[in-house]
């Protein structure tokens, strides 16, 4: 028997890959919770039937969400982490010495709970003694604090589900506020590509916007999210991502990639002439 | 019909009625023309296929509103049994509808009815329609807050000795931003006067199944109820009810209610009350009891942002404010410098957040319990950064309270007196012929046969500025107001005629 998951990229698009196994299936409060064994992309999250990652390429978004502001920002020392219960962000995280804390929101329990128990790859490091887990709303989080961070990752699903507050414009103030001076915000920004995801694009893009004096846009290749072309927003109020990145000082930390380097994240910010189009950057 | 089957609360009279006639696959040679969606493919396409199929007219097996003897009155039957009254009515015209017929059943032409000044516009048009005559109850008010509060107890019973020829006590409850008179003693002190007790319970549709919520308006005794079902009780915009005691003759509330509703009374209408009331039977108790979890956390997050005041039960006073709906998420925002009306507007326009209304000192969101609470966290932010991004210095607001009225006429007499147009700043002293509000909240700031203050024509004037809807006007700009002609016999005679 051929057992295939699909996930619908668009209502007229599928991504289909073929199923070895289903390990773990269950709803929590919040949404519907599976991991698959699969052929080619190994052990792959599902939450409410949408691809959220997968051991196959899931390095690609961690690493790009974590590195890049971390060869800017040389004085690190406290994160926030929202979403991002897979634990993969954290686990980049804390591959810097540098770091002292590292706080993840994540709104669902169960869902840190089968990272654990299944995906070992990305939940390796949530038990490192820097790391503190808050299981509520990351806007109610975030609300609550000022002055507080160097660096806020928003490492989370597609605007439609569990985290559509996470791309509004009262969000991205409150992060603002969280921030300390120097502050950097890192935030998912979905895919240029389809019409349907572009619309987030431009609409996370213009929120952002409204909250921080520079707010850009870099782009990764991602296989398994719809188009594989990925957008993250780097938003500061004082660092510019790529004059203010210190390859040498990054390069030196002798840190392990398999995407990042220091050459692509230059490189990275360089968008194509349709996603500039798309913002209005021409 | 008296050997019949007592019906469920788990049944739904009237949509099982409509399914069973989609099943029977009759041929349609009656209205509506659109023939189920076949006559206009693009209602099918827009509006859905099941909403078309549902929208049919009055039939042998689906009853007629105006004449209820079968499935209308089953589902009837049951929202009376549900809600404790002893007749319950669908209303399809709105609750404006229901409240205009409690009027009009418990008055004539010139009968006197107490009523709080701060009614719905649909209480004062019902005077104007049949020409009963208000006695107004000042209704406290909260100076800093600047709204108009419930009836003081001791006010009614005043009004009531006062007025013994008086055939009903109108009462909010609540009013629009929850506040409750003291309705079980009103209701005990009018029927010692044998008048009528009639609520407006537009607002008020939960305290019929939450719990440590104010009492109901058929718990504490009144004899007439209107209960906007698609407020907060989950059925279509425009559909409601009118609940009723045996105090009163329920074949002459159907006569008056047949005198101005549609005889075409929507199928999709009556159905979602029938689907509303079964569901508040099933789960009405646990909605509530979200909706007031989420209003009360989101009232003691709001208190801690600092600058607005999310008012609660701490106002309750025995009195004026006998009780307090816990799910009014009401806002004072004026310790901003913002006006509420200006509060709303960022809402929506920079945050994509509808809120109930902004009037010039607070802000109203409506919690119902079908709520995410993302969506409670979204506000609660949201107001946050409103305040950091506009916050602004109290210098210059208008400091404004409720303003009582003067009323010279009573408001049928005004509305068809002769009237002419003057311009609204020149129109101090004059006797108001119309109606002027903001909407919401639509309760009047003139109403016809009242004196136009200069107190009153700022603060329209201020209202007009800081963006709140004003409306009721026949000059659609409110640039002139209709003032009773000044002839002298008018002016004259005044209110004793």
């Amino acid at each position: 028997m051929d057992l295939w998951y699909t996930d619908n990229h668009t209502d007229n698009v599928r991504f289909s890959m073929k199923v070895s196994k289903q390990l773990f299936s269950e709803e929590s409060y919040f949404q519907k919770i599976e991991i698959l064994q699969t052929e080619d992309y190994g052990k792959v999250l599902v939450l409410d039937g949408e691809l959220f990652t997968t051991q196959r390429d899931e390095f690609v978004y961690h690493e790009m969400v974590v590195h890049v502001p971390m060869a800017v920002h040389p004085d690190i020392k406290k994160v926030l982490v929202i979403g991002g219960g897979d634990g993969g962000t954290v686990r980049e995280l804390t591959k810097y010495s540098t770091i002292e804390v590292i706080d993840l929101v994540e709104l669902d329990k169960k869902l840190v709970e089968a990272s654990r128990e299944y995906l070992p790859e990305l939940s390796c490091k949530l038990d490192d003694p820097r790391v503190n887990i808050y299981f509520e709303e990351g806007i109610r989080f975030v609300r609550m604090v000022r002055n507080e961070y160097d660096l806020i990752i928003v490492d989370c699903a597609d605007p439609y589900g569990p985290a559509e507050g996470l791309f509004t414009k009262e969000f991205y103030g409150v992060c603002m506020n969280a921030l300390k001076e120097d502050g950097i915000l890192i935030n998912q920004h979905e895919s240029p590509f389809y019409s349907q995801h572009a619309k987030s694009v431009q609409l996370a893009h213009r929120n952002i916007q409204s909250a921080f004096e520079c707010s850009m846009l870099y782009q990764c290749h991602i296989p398994s999210y719809p188009s594989g072309h990925w957008l993250f927003g780097f938003a500061s109020k004082k660092y510019h991502p790529i004059d203010d990145m210190d390859a040498d000082a990054w390069n030196k930390l002798g840190i392990k990639t398999k995407y990042y380097n220091t050459d692509l994240h230059k490189g990275a910010f360089y968008l194509p002439t349709y996603v500039k189009d798309l913002l209005g950057l021409q | 019909m008296d050997n019949q089957v007592k019906l469920s609360q788990d049944s739904l009279p009237i949509f099982e009625a409509l399914e069973k006639q989609a099943l029977d696959r009759l041929v349609h040679f009656d209205v509506p023309g659109h023939k189920g969606g076949r006559g206009n493919k693009d209602l099918k396409k827009y509006l859905g296929e099941t909403c078309v199929k549902l929208d049919v007219n009055s039939m042998k097996p689906l009853d007629n509103l105006c004449h209820p003897s079968s499935v209308i009155k089953d589902a009837q039957d049951l929202t009376a049994e549900l809600f404790g009254a002893d007749e319950a009515f669908f209303i399809a015209n709105g609750t404006t509808a229901a409240v205009q017929a409690m009027i009009m059943a418990s008055c004539k032409a010139g009968d006197k009815i107490i009523m709080p000044r701060n009614v719905h516009r649909s209480a004062i048009n019902a005077l104007v329609i049949n020409g009963a005559v208000p006695v107004y109850v000042n209704p406290g008010t909260d100076k800093k807050l600047g709204i108009p509060l419930g009836m003081a107890f001791e006010d009614v019973k005043k009004a009531i000795e006062e007025n013994p020829d008086a055939k009903a006590v109108m009462v909010n409850n609540p009013t629009y931003y929850g506040i409750c008179s003291d309705i079980k003693a009103i209701v005990e002190e009018a029927h010692k006067h044998g008048m009528l007790v009639l609520a407006d319970e537009a607002h008020g549709t939960h305290f019929y199944f939450g719990e440590g919520l104010p009492i109901s308006a058929m718990a504490a005794g009144a004899d007439m109820s209107s209960v906007s079902m698609h407020k907060t009780g989950g059925s279509l915009t425009q559909s409601s009810i009118l609940l009723t005691r045996n105090t009163v003759n329920p074949d002459y509330v159907r006569q008056i209610i047949n005198l101005t509703q549609t005889t075409s009374a929507s199928y999709l209408l009556l159905s979602s009350l029938d689907i509303a009331r079964r569901n508040l039977y099933r789960n009405g108790k646990e909605i509530y009891a979200k909706a007031k979890e989420l209003a009360c956390y989101a009232r003691e997050e709001i208190n801690q942002i600092g600058g607005y005041y999310a008012f609660g039960e701490e106002l309750i006073n025995g009195n004026d404010i006998y009780d307090f709906d816990p799910i009014k998420l009401s806002v004072y925002t004026r310790d901003t410098g913002l006006a509420g009306i200006e509060v709303y507007d960022y809402l929506r326009d920079e945050y994509g957040i509808q809120i109930e209304f902004g009037d010039i000192g607070n802000i109203l969101a409506i919690v119902s319990g079908g709520e995410r609470r993302i969506e409670i966290e979204r506000l609660l932010a949201a107001l946050t950064e409103i305040k950091r991004n506009h916050e602004q210095s109290t210098k210059g607001m208008f400091d404004h309270e409720y303003i009582n009225p003067q009323i010279i006429m009573p408001p049928q007499k005004a509305f068809y007196s002769d009237t002419e147009a003057v311009r609204l700043e020149k129109s101090e002293n004059r006797i108001c012929g119309e109606f002027v509000m903001c909407y919401p909240p639509g309760i009047p700031i003139l109403a016809p046969g009242e004196r136009i203050t200069k107190e009153i024509i700022n603060y329209t004037f201020y209202a007009k500025e800081k963006g709140c809807m004003m409306l009721g006007t026949e000059d659609m700009s409110m640039e002139y107001i209709n003032v009773v002609a000044e002839t002298k016999n008018k002016v004259l005679s005044g209110i004793d005629d």
